[in-house]
């Protein structure tokens, strides 16, 4: 116990030295440090992408929300109910019902083409046509601007990332729907979901102005509990008149969020790693001056009776140290310049803009600064054997 | 502090020695077949031209290097059995250094300087603050104990190498040089201090130089000359 204490004692001692030093090496230290704080804050930032586009589109789903899509349909997009048909899923068990019935809403998806403020071009902005309970079954759904629209007219509501992100989508304004000029009564939230990056209107309307007869895409249901999922899933899947597949809507939002986030945590991972590997031989680069400067030092120490594995572990904390450094400072610079910034981006499953925020988690945070101890240790390891195996006769010398 | 080595024989026994250093595919001879026994209690300098073989012999006796061929005993425990670890332990234990560049770690003090071997003992902050103390009084540096070694001069730095060379009560002094960089004034300090610290102290001290002038002050002097010793004087 006292020999652990002793050598404790060591460690320490020589790992001051060490650190004591580092204003003499400030050059090749501050640029590691650097090196290292520029992998994590595009790491974190990246990744942050991917987490917000992933809280967006399944954070906030309740998991008594279903969606009810033709068999074989991988997004609202390319599925397809005809009104009897989204009767008899609105009548199956397991659906919370209201006084005017139950909590479900056949609705039609369709893009409009609207100028995003940003660039000016025209994006993809999906455009929702609902019935009546659909803001029963999106119980966050909250105006914060204007009014809901009057089903049997012609007026469109936006979602507040809509508003923000698109051009011209004030209340007031107008929008084109068809070859209509449909006017803006309000702007909704929905709890940070996306749906506020839709615009919404009354479902009939919406199919006449798009000739789309009378047939919808989805169906949106909110359950009496979450387990009342498999029997209103049974009902409907053994249901010889129905041909659907009925999903959570957490888990479909998840599917439809799931090839976008793939490719931005790839993409990030795959950025940052390259960097990273720059890092690692600014950190060893560091770390080999580190040594070099101090040659003499070291085997002053060695000469005194120190041992090899004090002078490892002692250039080893030092990478760490100022690794770590590096680490919180690239975390620090991904918070505050990128958490809760917002942008929209294309998602590629419904082939429509997807407004979102970037979010800084904690998690992404430990992720950049493992990151950072990770290329610490990497780039210090060498050079702290270098340093070990240091002839000491030889190196008493040195100037 | 550290026990006296118990030894009827010298001191140090540097028994047959060999050092070969190859250079590319060229073997250099630096000691060749090198007999010397120091008692305890000696002064003994070390003399002789460049390369001829001084400065690696007292490396051998530190324990910072080990011989080709030969063994060297200090108070009759062969340093060859030795691995490097248990090596590093018995250096703490038993040897002082005085280098010619003084060697202090630039970011301590005086007083830190000096407690650098202490901190491999298993002596509590209190004694090896008395410990300090007693060595800066014995070099004439209680006064600088606070200060840097970039604010003190060639000499005092060279009095707080020796003050941390015996803080720990080594059984051997090994001063490589120590007035090699000092102008003639303080190197007389210096070799003051050494001599008072044989003569009244007891301490075995081996002293490598090229200058007379310190070897004077030396209890008996052996010169090298190609890795063999070549003259003896005693004072």
């Amino acid at each position: 116990m006292a020999g652990l204490f002793k050598w404790f004692l060591q460690v320490a001692s020589v790992t001051k030295f060490g650190l004591l030093s580092i204003p003499q090496r400030r050059g090749s230290a501050l640029a590691s440090v650097i090196g290292i704080a520029g992998v994590v804050a595009v790491l974190v930032s990246v990744l942050s992408m991917a987490t917000g586009f992933r809280q967006t589109m399944s954070g906030t789903i309740p998991p008594d929300a279903v969606i009810v899509l033709r068999n074989g349909a991988d997004s609202e997009m390319v599925s397809g109910l005809s009104r009897p048909e989204t009767r008899l899923i609105a009548d199956a068990p397991g659906l919370v019902r209201g006084s005017d019935g139950p909590l479900a809403s056949a609705e039609l998806f369709v893009i409009v083409d609207l100028p995003k403020r940003s660039t000016g071009t025209d994006v993809n902005v999906p455009m929702r046509g609902v019935e009546r309970a659909a803001f029963q079954v999106r119980d966050k759904l909250k105006m914060v601007e204007g009014r809901a629209f009057e089903f049997g007219k012609n007026e469109v509501i936006v979602g507040t990332a809509a508003a923000s992100q698109f051009a011209g989508m004030q209340v007031g304004g107008k929008i084109k729907v068809g070859r209509e000029q449909w006017p803006i009564v309000g702007v909704f939230s929905a709890n940070g979901a996306a749906a506020e990056s839709e615009v919404w209107t009354d479902a009939t309307m919406l199919q006449g102005a798009f000739n789309r007869g009378d047939s919808f895409q989805a169906v949106y249901g909110k359950l009496a509990t979450p387990g009342a999922f498999n029997q209103f899933k049974d009902s409907l899947t053994t249901n010889p008149q129905l041909d659907v597949k009925v999903e959570r809507q957490a888990d479909f939002n998840e599917s439809q969020s799931a090839a976008m986030t793939k490719m931005i945590d790839t993409l990030g991972i795959l950025i940052a790693g390259l960097m990273a590997v720059g890092a690692v031989f600014g950190a060893l680069n560091t770390m080999y001056n580190a040594v070099s400067a101090r040659t003499r030092e070291i085997a002053t120490l060695r000469a005194l009776g120190f041992g090899r594995g004090s002078v490892v572990v002692s250039v080893m904390i030092e990478s760490l140290a100022l690794a770590l450094i590096g680490g919180l400072i690239g975390a620090a610079l991904a918070y505050l310049f990128f958490n809760g910034h917002r942008t929209s981006t294309m998602n590629f499953q419904s082939f429509s803009q997807v407004s979102f925020a970037f979010a800084v988690t904690p998690a992404l945070l430990v992720k950049g600064i493992t990151w950072a101890a990770i290329i610490g240790v990497v780039g210090g390891i060498f050079p702290a054997v270098r340093a070990a195996r240091l002839p000491i006769a030889s190196a008493l010398r040195e100037l | 502090m550290n026990e006296p080595t118990k030894t009827n024989g010298p001191l140090v026994n540097v028994d047959g020695v060999e050092k070969v250093f190859r250079r590319g595919s060229e073997d250099i001879h630096v000691l060749r077949d090198l007999h010397l026994k120091v008692p305890a209690g000696e002064f003994l300098a070390l003399m002789g031209p460049s390369g001829s073989g001084k400065s690696t012999l007292l490396n051998l006796i530190g324990g910072l290097d080990r011989p080709t061929r030969g063994s060297v005993s200090i108070g009759g425990e062969r340093l060859d059995g030795l691995s490097d670890r248990l090596l590093a332990g018995w250096r703490a234990r038993h040897i002082g250094f005085v280098f010619q560049l003084y060697n202090l770690m630039p970011t301590l003090n005086a007083e830190r300087n000096v407690e650098l071997p202490l901190l491999l003992t298993h002596l509590t902050k209190a004694e090896r603050r008395k410990h300090v103390a007693a060595a800066l009084e014995m070099v004439g540096l209680s006064h600088r104990a606070k200060h840097f070694p970039r604010t003190m001069s060639g000499g005092e730095q060279q009095r707080v190498g020796i003050a941390r060379g015996i803080v720990t009560d080594p059984t051997l002094l090994l001063c490589d040089e120590p007035t090699g960089d000092l102008d003639r004034k303080a190197g007389d300090g210096i070799l003051d201090l050494l001599q008072a610290l044989n003569r009244e102290h007891g301490k075995t001290i081996i002293m490598v130089t090229h200058d007379p002038h310190a070897s004077a002050r030396a209890l008996r002097t052996v010169h090298l000359d190609k890795g063999q010793l070549s003259a003896e004087a005693v004072a």
